[in-house]
């Protein structure tokens, strides 16, 4: 652990105020909680809501896993581990069974999380109606009444343009059938995971400065309709690395004459895989 | 008509700085009537029409509003989410500039679709269903329904406008100039058609117009105002007919001119 830095970076005070708009939004499941949010060394769009939010729950004992679209070893997911090493002294991991803090980018495990693990998103516009209604007081608004039509318009061009909904991430959810919140933008693969989930569920916005949370086993349900239920999708392929067929896969381009191959977006699963 | 007025209003005033927008106006409507608000401009109907609507508040005056099972409701008094879902089921707005109210990145369909859905209906097969008869009956070809409104003339995008607005069969609807913008034979269509579809569903209407010729085609009953005041009330024909009062009858003689 490095010397003149407090523990897990941000001082105390800061620390308390994050902390009580994490208490407040546990207290309302998927309603948007306004914070104080600082200036991280690190820019708005690689996670800074994510960081603030990990530093708040962050205590010594704490093992830290940080992946970015489900791998361990990319230049985000590498950096975070290793500032959090470095301010708080904590032990990392890539082994989500042993990890207690999950900080994420854009993926949920494909390993089930328990009830002693906290998950925390990170999260660019937590606005699910940002691209429906420019205004932030209107939306506010409509959160307030519970006037969540217009998201359905959107659902209903997309069915009209594509035959199904087009939407592939960041697919509105409604929690505890109050508020309608942005998962982040994961695959609309991973949202059936969200629902009756152990583990506690924090999200951080650091530039839109908002934080929500989904508390333990609340129900969470994609939008769809009745005669066009949401419909997680994944490519048709298997893992060409561990051979998986239920795993979220990548496309990855292997040469510059087209030739492609599907992995595992979850690193640690994959690696589980072929371990066995 | 029944014997008990859908929408009274009383005593309503509102100043804008030093200008008098409404100076102690009452009105009544009656369910299935259609009760044009006419005058020249800056007389104060869209300002009035807002009021109604409970859009803009008046600084005094009383608004009450009776719902279809005799409630009655104290519109001032009314929170913002009774008002909202008032909005949203029982009563309608159509304005002049159908670009306001439309969303023009979204299809004809999602356009009226959108009211439904605000509603609660999540059937998409049922959705279509319907939005599709309502074009049909604002004379809109239901093979456009999934074109951007963008797409469309003036006259189609106000009869989009007013098939979103009476999909969710509203009993109230208040209308700021609905031909205002449109070219003559256009005009006279659209007032045809919304003629037919007032009387055929009974819907009560409060028409804010300057042509007193829209006024006399469609409404009952008419109110003249000038500088925030109703000047002169009454039947419509005998209001056109026979003006008592003497910036009405200037208003009715300069048009029967034309």
């Amino acid at each position: 652990m490095s010397a003149g830095y407090n523990f897990a970076y941000l001082d105390e005070q800061t620390k308390r105020m994050i902390r009580r708009a994490i208490l407040k939004g546990i207290a309302i499941p998927g309603h948007q909680v306004p914070f104080g949010s600082r200036e991280m060394p690190l820019p708005y769009g690689w996670g800074t809501g994510g960081i603030q939010v990990t530093a708040a729950v962050l205590g010594p004992d704490d093992v830290l896993k940080v992946i970015d679209q489900g791998a361990d070893d990319t230049t985000n997911a590498v950096s975070i581990r290793r500032f959090f090493a470095r301010t708080a002294g904590v032990r990392t991991t890539t082994r989500t069974g042993e990890a207690t803090i999950i900080q994420t980018r854009h993926r949920i495990p494909e390993t089930a999380l328990r009830e002693d693990q906290v998950i925390v998103y990170q999260v660019p516009q937590p606005e699910p109606m940002s691209r429906l209604e420019p205004s932030r007081a209107e939306t506010k608004r409509m959160h307030a009444l519970a006037e969540y039509g217009p998201m359905h318009v959107k659902l209903y061009e997309d069915i009209t343009r594509f035959g199904h909904v087009a939407t592939s991430y960041d697919f509105p959810v409604m929690v505890n059938e109050r508020y309608l919140m942005s998962p982040s933008p994961i695959p609309a693969f991973d949202n059936p995971k969200l629902d009756r989930m152990p583990a506690l569920q924090l999200f951080g916005a650091g530039r839109e400065k908002r934080i929500y949370a989904i508390p333990p086993y609340t129900a969470v349900r994609s939008l769809d309709f009745e005669d066009h239920p949401f419909q997680p999708r994944r490519a048709t392929a298997d893992c060409a690395l561990c051979g998986a067929s239920e795993s979220y896969l990548d496309e990855v381009v292997t040469d510059d004459r087209g030739t492609r191959m599907f992995v595992c977006s979850d690193t640690d699963f994959c690696e589980g895989r072929r371990g066995e | 008509m029944s014997e008990q007025a859908m929408l009274t209003a009383s005593g309503l005033g509102l100043q804008f700085g030093p200008v008098t927008a409404l100076d102690d106006v009452g009105v009544e409507l009656w369910p299935g009537e259609v009760l044009a608000i006419v005058g020249e401009s800056g007389s104060g109907k869209t300002t009035l029409l807002n009021v109604l609507a409970g859009r803009v508040k008046p600084d005094t005056g009383r608004i009450e509003y009776r719902d279809p099972a005799g409630g009655a409701h104290d519109l001032l008094a009314m929170g913002a989410p009774a008002l909202r879902a008032l909005h949203r089921s029982d009563w309608g707005f159509v304005q002049q500039n159908p670009r306001d109210a439309l969303r023009m990145r979204v299809s004809a369909g999602g356009n009226v679709g959108e009211r439904l859905m605000a509603a609660g209906a999540r059937h998409y097969g049922s959705i279509r269903e319907i939005a599709a008869d309502w074009l049909a009956q604002v004379e809109i070809d239901p093979a456009r329904m999934d074109d951007l409104p963008a797409t469309f003339s003036g006259g189609m995008l106000q009869r989009l406008q007013i098939a979103r607005t009476l999909v969710t069969h509203p009993r109230l609807v208040f209308m700021d100039e609905p031909t205002g913008g449109l070219d003559v034979s256009v005009q006279a269509r659209l007032l045809d058609l919304i003629r037919t579809l007032v009387a055929r569903l009974g819907i009560a209407v409060v028409l804010v117009t300057h042509d007193i010729a829209v006024a006399r085609l469609l409404a009952g009953r008419m109110v003249v105002m000038q500088r925030g005041r109703v000047v002169e009330t009454g039947l419509t024909d005998q209001v056109l007919e026979d003006p008592q009062h003497p910036y009405t009858q200037l208003l009715v003689s300069s048009v029967l001119q034309a």
